[in-house]
């Protein structure tokens, strides 16, 4: 097998103090393959480890335990001209599309930056075209973006500048946290369609963080659900999505506010309203206290990953008679068709 | 049939800027009758947030309600004083506002801020009626007694919002505004949340006004939508009727636009941008973006009509 394009090993990501500290992210392996120009969801709510998870591999912290890889290679040990050459590998879109841009600036200024540092075009007129190009690519006119402002657009239009920017530096990999989120639910299929074609036509692979189910089922091929830093099922995204099979998934599911009001909202009010139980120390699954089927093994041994289908992991003792897979083979999922 | 509770009679909403004024809620007119859920949706710059600060009197320069009448319970809320709108507020109708984070006082215990309001109104109550009444606000929106003595900073965002809910039918108004509630918080507090607003509604037989993007979430919980578009109101009607057989070209695009479990992967946006509202297109505000336009809707404005039982537009497709 060769080396994965990024990779995390075991990693554990915990915040604050001896005394009070958040697990973010526990005992995460995860690895995304070189060749492989698939769509990867990272799911959850508020507090799952989803944005840290993105923040590791983008290298903007590191992890307290275990390590992240870039073609094998600790990212912790690059520096000067292999970090930068790492940055340029690994793009991401964020959020706000009102924090990425200098309210003082013209928006050309996202996309001549990155042209002019990594030293992209040989002319003035060459990174002009360039920059129309990536333009053009992500649904945009040109001659109506360039040289205005950023208040001058829309949250649609700049989050697609940010897009065509990640574009223009021909990254190996895309990492999008929340990318439609904040802008209207009119303008989001324009983004997502953006990333789309991004995925399809260059062949890169994107992990698409979010919370929104919706969007996820509709522009993913893969999903990782996570609780609380660890995960709870991973796998073909249409079938999870369709057919959860965790209980936390279910009440993820369940909660989507579908757009038919013949759809009604449905699940269990016992695991909604247990939601404000409180985080205490667990030492069996994370999602026992919410849980309707909890049985004792819950409350005392971290449940495997087990395999219901070649294509599907879940991570439930309800799942038990499926043989477990191992947790740094989590990928496996993801490219057994 | 009794009169309704709200009546909003041609309320136009401009910003005076230089450039010239912007049209932000132009002439719209709808009734709500009391115990009704209606859902105000619409994409940014349509004028729903607008709409929701000028029942609140919120409106501040350059900012001016032109004209028009918003008729709550007999009284028109247009004319009232600063001070007669200060009285109204809390009593008749009251805002649950877009971020709790930011609407709590980050200095002040919980309980305070729930009876702050009630106070402020002149209500008389000894120390133990407040805390009865604290305890009674938190029970109803499904918090522990506890909430009572905390600071905002130790609530979760779905708990901080639970806060605001109970502060704004703290003295049981009759109408709630409700802008955008849980657009900062994850599908199941969101559900969490919108099933105890729901619930109050219920139980107070209170009026609520949701205002938001989330056609899903409108789906979920209002009874009657409205739909504005550049400051006009486009359409209302029953909800269910609203998606199965929208009348309104711009109400099909926004419906068919939106993603569903059997269409995986189909990304349909509404074609072109919407219109600057310091110079609204001629005619119908949509005719740039409709693919139904033709020559009456660029040069004539269509008005709001009961086209059906109930069903609201504003096109020409359905003026005789």
């Amino acid at each position: 097998m060769s080396t994965p394009l990024l990779e995390l090993k075991n990693v554990t990501k915990i915040f604050g103090s001896k005394s009070d500290y958040t697990v973010a992210l526990d005992g995460m392996t995860f690895a995304l393959d070189e060749d492989f120009p698939k769509i990867v969801t990272i799911a959850g709510e508020s507090g799952s480890g989803k944005t840290t998870m993105g923040m590791l591999m983008l290298g903007f912290y590191g992890p307290t335990m275990g390590e992240v890889l870039f073609r094998g290679q600790p990212l912790s040990t690059f520096k000067g001209p292999e970090l930068y050459k790492f940055r340029r590998q690994i793009q991401a879109v964020f959020q706000d599309p009102f924090a990425v841009y200098n309210p003082f600036y013209k928006v050309d200024n996202l996309l001549s930056i990155p042209i002019k540092n990594y030293k992209l075009a040989g002319s003035r007129s060459e990174a002009r075209e360039m920059m129309e190009n990536a333009l053009e690519r992500v649904g945009l006119r040109p001659e109506e973006t360039l040289g205005r402002y950023p208040h001058q657009l829309s949250g649609g239009q700049r989050q697609r500048i940010a897009v065509a920017r990640a574009l223009l530096l021909a990254p190996k990999l895309l990492i999008t946290d929340e990318p439609v989120s904040m802008v209207d639910a009119s303008l989001r299929s324009t983004i997502l369609k953006s990333l789309r074609a991004m995925n399809q036509d260059f062949g890169i692979p994107i992990l698409y963080i979010t919370h929104d189910l919706t969007t996820a089922y509709h522009v993913s091929d893969y999903i990782i659900i996570l609780y609380r830093g660890s995960v709870m099922e991973a796998g073909n995204v249409d079938k999870i999505i369709r057919d959860p099979q965790h209980p936390y998934t279910k009440l993820l599911v369940s909660s989507i506010p579908w757009p038919d009001p013949d759809l009604s909202w449905g699940g269990s009010e016992e695991m909604i309203q247990k939601s404000q139980v409180a985080f205490k120390e667990i030492t069996g699954c994370k999602f026992e206290p919410r849980c309707p089927y909890s049985m004792d093994i819950c409350r005392t041994k971290v449940p495997e990953l087990f395999m219901t289908n070649g294509d599907r992991v879940v991570a439930c003792y309800l799942q038990k008679d499926n043989p477990a897979l191992p947790r740094e083979e989590l990928s496996r999922v993801f490219t057994e068709a | 049939m009794s009169a309704p509770l709200l009546q909003v009679i041609n309320l136009k909403v401009y910003y005076y800027v230089e450039a010239g004024a912007v049209k932000a809620v132009d002439d719209v007119s709808f009734d709500l009758e009391s115990g009704i859920k209606m859902g105000l949706v619409g994409e940014s710059g349509s004028g729903k947030s607008t709409m929701a600060q000028a029942m609140m009197r919120m409106i501040k320069p350059p900012g001016k309600i032109e004209s028009g009448h918003m008729i709550l319970d007999g009284i028109d809320l247009v004319s009232l004083s600063e001070e007669q709108m200060r009285q109204t507020k809390l009593r008749k109708l009251a805002m649950i506002p877009q971020g709790a984070m930011n609407a709590l006082n980050p200095v002040m215990r919980i309980d305070r801020q729930l009876i702050d309001g009630m106070l402020d109104h002149g209500v008389v109550m000894s120390k133990d009626e407040r805390e009865q009444r604290v305890t009674e606000l938190l029970e109803m929106v499904d918090l522990p007694p506890k909430v009572a003595m905390m600071y905002p900073h130790e609530l979760s965002g779905g708990m901080q919002q639970r806060v605001t809910v109970a502060q704004s039918i703290s003295m049981e108004p009759d109408l709630i505004i409700a802008d955008e509630p849980t657009s900062a918080l994850d599908v199941v507090i969101q559900r969490q949340v919108m099933e105890t607003i729901n619930r109050l509604q219920e139980r107070l037989g209170i009026s609520v006004i949701l205002i938001g993007h989330d056609m899903g979430l409108m789906a979920q919980t209002v009874n009657r939508l409205a739909v504005m578009y550049a400051g006009r109101m486009m359409e209302i009607g029953e909800t269910r009727k609203m998606f199965h057989d929208p009348l309104h070209p711009y109400t099909q695009l926004l419906i068919e636009s939106l993603p569903v479990l059997e269409n995986k992967g189909v990304f349909s946006g509404i074609p072109g941008i919407t219109p600057s509202l310091l110079s609204p297109p001629e005619g119908c505000v949509f005719h740039t973006r409709c693919p139904k336009a033709w020559e009456r809707c660029r040069e004539e404005i269509p008005q709001f009509v009961e086209a059906q039982p109930g069903r609201w537009v504003a096109c020409h497709l359905h003026t005789a």
